[in-house]
């Protein structure tokens, strides 16, 4: 029996909801079970975006992640207000073209991926989210299966966007492979 | 194959507007507020393709007025909003109480009082059960803590407003209202239940029906107050429902309604893992208060803890159903914040060290 919670962060219009999502239907699709919660307020674009996601074995309790076992980082105000809530022997996910600083908690595993670079060299510039969350979930056994990957993905993206299936796919994989 | 996998996730929101579709609601009239807007905007998606009606109205008052209409119809309608623009829809709540009408009624709390904030509270809890406007009446008042929740007593609460010919409230919150969870629309809906007081046209074959909330002479309107209690006394004898969770052999006893239930049981886990005896009672219908669960829990438990998102309104009601027989105390936030699993773990260690007198 086992629950894990994640926190993703980052600027608005980066995909955060989108990347709960996905990671919740991930869950969802592999017979777990899943919460999400998004931060909600007056913020749009550019501003700061959050969003709780728990996967666990037993009924979730409260949805509120507020010492994550993963935090995912897309940009440094995140990174300074979460580094210290996650748990010891947690793990860190840091989009390092876009924080440029290394994390101080040397409790924790640490992952740099350069996603928005990595995004734009392959020409998927909006997909850095995507790129992170195959980062994300090859190192939390979650890319065993790529069928299961897929149809969360097809989950979440609607029919009218069936084209970027494969583009989303291929965005995972770039991050699993790096 | 896991179940879970046949389910999607929806947000409490849209789960509500779906699963009152399912109940046969096609007449939706609101005005939008954080943090409920997406059960207008998935009746507004929703309605025209199902020939219903979707309708943003020009106000809250004018949307309460319009619902009163359909209902007076005898169609199953419903709106929703949050905090201050429940209190906008008090008026037009009071007289559809006044003139018997069934409806859904739907509060997705925000933290007051005035305008407030937009993060999730419990704060209406007093404005919920105790009524809501003028006069002498009650709501039927159901109290989510799921996703899946907020769809079945969505259905149910259609159901009971039908059934009694009585407004339904369900009380949620900013949280319940925003998240996620994987849900199931494979439910039932009760039987249709006859309306033959609905204002449909008299087709020159019966009389007029009238539905009025004024009554000008006394005696007449005292008559009205009477009956529609003998029908509040029978709803509190036979629709009081509520959770128990971990009661059997627990010496203090947390209740909580919606999310901060969902937040006391993360305590009691671990609570009951520190040896400590501890179990949560869950009120799912805040009106009628589950009175007899109360009472009953009142005799084995050395306290209570009531965890709330409010400055403490539920307590009251515990106090009153368990006749202050042992101390009952508030582990609570408010404004907008939620209490955190280890705020009330705290407080459930201090209970069992002794506690409060």
């Amino acid at each position: 029996m086992s629950t894990t919670q994640y926190l993703f962060a980052g600027f608005g219009g980066q995909g955060i909801l989108f990347s709960g999502k996905l990671l919740a239907y991930k869950g969802l699709t592999d017979g777990k079970n899943v919460s999400w919660l998004p931060s909600y307020g007056p913020e749009m674009r550019g501003g700061t975006a959050s969003c709780s996601v728990i996967i666990s074995d037993d009924a979730v309790g409260s949805p509120i992640v507020s010492k994550p076992d993963v935090l995912i980082a897309m940009n440094l105000p995140s990174l300074d207000k979460y580094e210290d809530t996650v748990v010891s022997g947690g793990m860190i996910f840091v989009d390092s073209s876009l924080i440029e600083r290394k994390v101080k908690r040397d409790d924790v595993k640490v992952f740099y991926i350069p996603a928005t670079k990595l995004a734009s060299d392959n020409g998927i510039s909006k997909l850095a989210n995507i790129i992170l969350m195959g980062k994300v979930l090859a190192e939390t056994n979650g890319f065993d299966n790529e069928e299961s990957v897929n149809n969360a993905l097809k989950k979440v993206i609607s029919a009218k966007h069936s084209d970027m299936l494969e583009v989303n796919l291929n965005a995972m994989r770039i991050g699993r492979d790096y | 194959m896991n179940k879970l996998a046949d389910k999607v996730l929806m947000k409490g929101n849209e789960a509500i507007a779906e699963a009152a579709i399912i109940a046969g609601c096609r007449h939706y009239f609101g005005y939008p507020i954080t943090p409920q807007t997406e059960v207008a905007a998935y009746m507004a998606k929703r309605m025209p393709k199902i020939g219903g009606t979707f309708l943003q109205a020009e106000s809250e008052i004018a949307a309460i007025n319009m619902v009163y209409g359909v209902a007076a119809t005898g169609k199953r309608v419903m709106t929703s909003s949050s905090s201050p623009g429940i209190s906008l829809k008090g008026e037009g709540i009071s007289y559809m109480a006044g003139a018997d009408l069934p409806a859904l009624i739907v509060n997705v709390q925000r933290g007051g009082p005035g305008l407030g904030g937009i993060q999730p509270s419990q704060s209406d809890y007093f404005q919920a059960t105790k009524g809501g406007a003028h006069g002498d009446f009650h709501m039927i008042v159901l109290a989510p803590d799921s996703v899946q929740e907020m769809a079945e007593l969505t259905v149910k609460g259609f159901d009971l407003a039908d059934k009694y010919r009585m407004t339904t409230m369900i009380l949620a919150d900013g949280t319940m209202g925003q998240m996620m969870e994987p849900v199931s629309l494979d439910f039932e809906v009760g039987e249709k239940v006859e309306k033959p007081w609905a204002v449909t046209g008299t087709k020159m074959e019966r009389k007029h029906n009238i539905v009025n909330s004024l009554f000008l002479k006394p005696e007449e309107l005292e008559k009205t107050n009477f009956e529609r209690y003998e029908k509040y006394s029978y709803i509190e004898e036979n629709e009081a429902l509520c959770e128990e969770y971990m009661m059997e052999d627990a010496e203090i006893c947390v209740t909580a309604f919606g999310i901060a239930a969902r937040v006391a049981k993360n305590a009691i886990n671990e609570a009951r893992n520190q040896g400590i005896k501890v179990g949560l009672l869950r009120p799912i219908t805040l009106w009628p208060f589950p009175k007899k669960q109360f009472a009953a829990a009142a005799d084995k438990v050395k306290q209570f803890i009531s965890v709330e998102l409010s400055m403490g309104q539920m307590i009251e009601d515990v106090r009153l159903a368990t006749e202050c027989k042992v101390p009952v105390t508030l582990c609570n936030r408010a404004g907008g914040m939620i209490p955190s699993p280890e705020q009330v773990l705290e407080a459930i260690i201090k209970a069992n060290n002794g506690g409060d007198k």
